[in-house]
């Protein structure tokens, strides 16, 4: 294994090219499948994307500016939200592109060597790991599910019919309590709807998926759609089983007021491609 | 193997749902939740996978969990970071990032939002009240943790 320090930059075509690296998107077995994958794709700067092969596996990778991807470049790319975007657009557009032809691993974002032959190394360490987890997820994609509750939706219907009522006028300070407690009691049973669709969908999910990973809910800036994300999991469904998941799983909600059911996906197995030296939890633990 | 996964996943569901409909249309935070904190995790050459990536992790969070969830949680050091807050003085940001971390704060954090959640859960369970305005303080759900959750209620009401 290399250690950190920048060896020497003779890569080929480096006395007029500037300086190139390796980016690594995904790692998939050998053969026409993933070669067939690699076709007609590009990566983040628009050079095209090809595989390198080790051990009887395949790195999908895509040579890239040494300038911009070195510990530098490439801090300056993580800081920057636009360039952050970008970045991962291109990086899972390749992998979910990939994903079409065959099974492959996807690395994290910005998984960069310095030529094909640390590639190709990297390749031969892991591969009995590797093998595993293709072995794994063959066959399989990921779905992703993520339950809100939403307050406001659920008051809706219920201030418009409390409007018909002589409200104003008659005294404000008793409307107000009146109103409060209403909201009060909306948000409550919002929340509790809410855990019984995500216990619903538990149970649905379990009896169909292979495994299941939560992520944290999703609360911040980038949090889309009105709500408040109170689950948000992935669900390794095989293949064969997908379409089921997907219909048992989509409109789920829809009749209950204040509560959303958001299912994402088909994603490649992102969530379940994290070597095993974490346990992942299996189908049927249950939180929140 | 040498079959492909759209075939695979047979042609009805080929037609419902085609694979890579995500590529283009996902959801940003969708994204960035799995590449950045999933798949799988290997030193490159480059190692700014190692420490960057892990601090990266944590601000993302900021951005997929509130600030007024953070500083609830107690997180605060981001106050400390220029590329988050003009208020930072800059220098030594780093180091002080990966002390904070190692005193474990982010994984505490995470355990008391998981604990906090499960409070919830289980008080609607047993169909006690979510907990009242702050204005209301003499409310006997007495500890630090639900006074907490009323806090916030009390304001995502507003």
């Amino acid at each position: 294994m290399q250690g950190p320090d920048t060896k020497d930059a003779g890569r080929p075509g480096s006395a007029e090219e500037p300086a190139q690296v390796c980016y690594v998107f995904a790692v998939g077995r050998e053969g026409e499948p993933l070669t067939e994958a690699a076709r007609g794709l590009t990566g983040p700067t628009s050079s095209a994307v090809r595989t390198v092969y080790g051990s009887g596996l395949g790195a999908l990778v895509c040579s890239v500016p040494a300038g911009l991807y070195d510990e530098e470049g490439l801090r300056a790319q993580l800081e920057d939200l636009e360039r952050l975007e970008s970045l991962a657009r291109s990086h899972h557009a390749v992998v979910a592109a990939a994903y079409e032809h065959t099974t492959v691993l996807p690395m994290r974002l910005a998984t960069v060597y310095l030529d094909d032959s640390r590639v190709t190394e990297m390749l031969e360490e892991r591969s009995s790991e590797f093998d595993a987890l293709l072995a794994k997820l063959e066959g399989h994609l990921e779905w992703g599910v993520k339950i809100y509750a939403d307050p406001r939706a659920a008051a809706a219907p219920a201030e418009e019919s409390a409007s018909d009522s002589p409200a104003s006028g008659s005294s404000p300070g008793r409307d107000y309590l009146q109103r409060r407690r209403k909201q009060r009691n909306t948000h409550r049973d919002a929340y509790r709807a809410a855990g019984a669709v995500a216990e619903r969908v538990t149970a649905l999910a379990d009896g169909l998926a292979t495994a299941k990973v939560s992520h944290r809910p999703q609360q911040g800036e980038l949090a889309s759609g009105p709500g408040e994300n109170t689950a948000n999991d992935a669900y390794l469904v095989s293949a064969e089983r997908s379409e089921d998941f997907r219909a048992a799983l989509s409109g789920l909600a829809e009749d209950v007021p204040g509560v959303r059911v958001e299912l994402t996906g088909p994603w490649a197995p992102y969530s379940f491609a994290t070597p095993p030296s974490s346990p992942q939890p299996e189908a049927g633990s249950r939180q929140g | 193997m040498s079959d492909s996964l759209a075939g695979r996943m047979g042609p009805s569901a080929n037609r419902a749902v085609p694979y890579g409909q995500q590529g283009s249309s996902a959801n940003l935070a969708d994204i960035l939740e799995r590449v950045l904190d999933k798949g799988v995790v290997i030193a490159g050459d480059i190692q700014i996978n190692l420490l960057d990536i892990e601090l990266l992790t944590i601000k993302l969070r900021l951005l997929v969990v509130s600030v007024d969830k953070a500083k609830e949680m107690g997180i605060d050091w981001w106050e400390n970071d220029p590329s988050l807050s003009s208020r930072a003085p800059g220098s030594s940001r780093q180091e002080a990032l990966a002390s904070r971390r190692d005193n474990g704060q982010d994984e505490l954090a995470e355990e008391n939002d998981k604990l906090r959640k499960e409070i919830e859960r289980l008080r609607s369970a047993a169909e006690l009240p979510a907990g009242e305005s702050p204005e209301k303080s003499g409310q006997k759900t007495g500890d630090g943790t639900g006074s907490q959750t009323a806090r916030k209620r009390g304001r995502s009401q507003e």
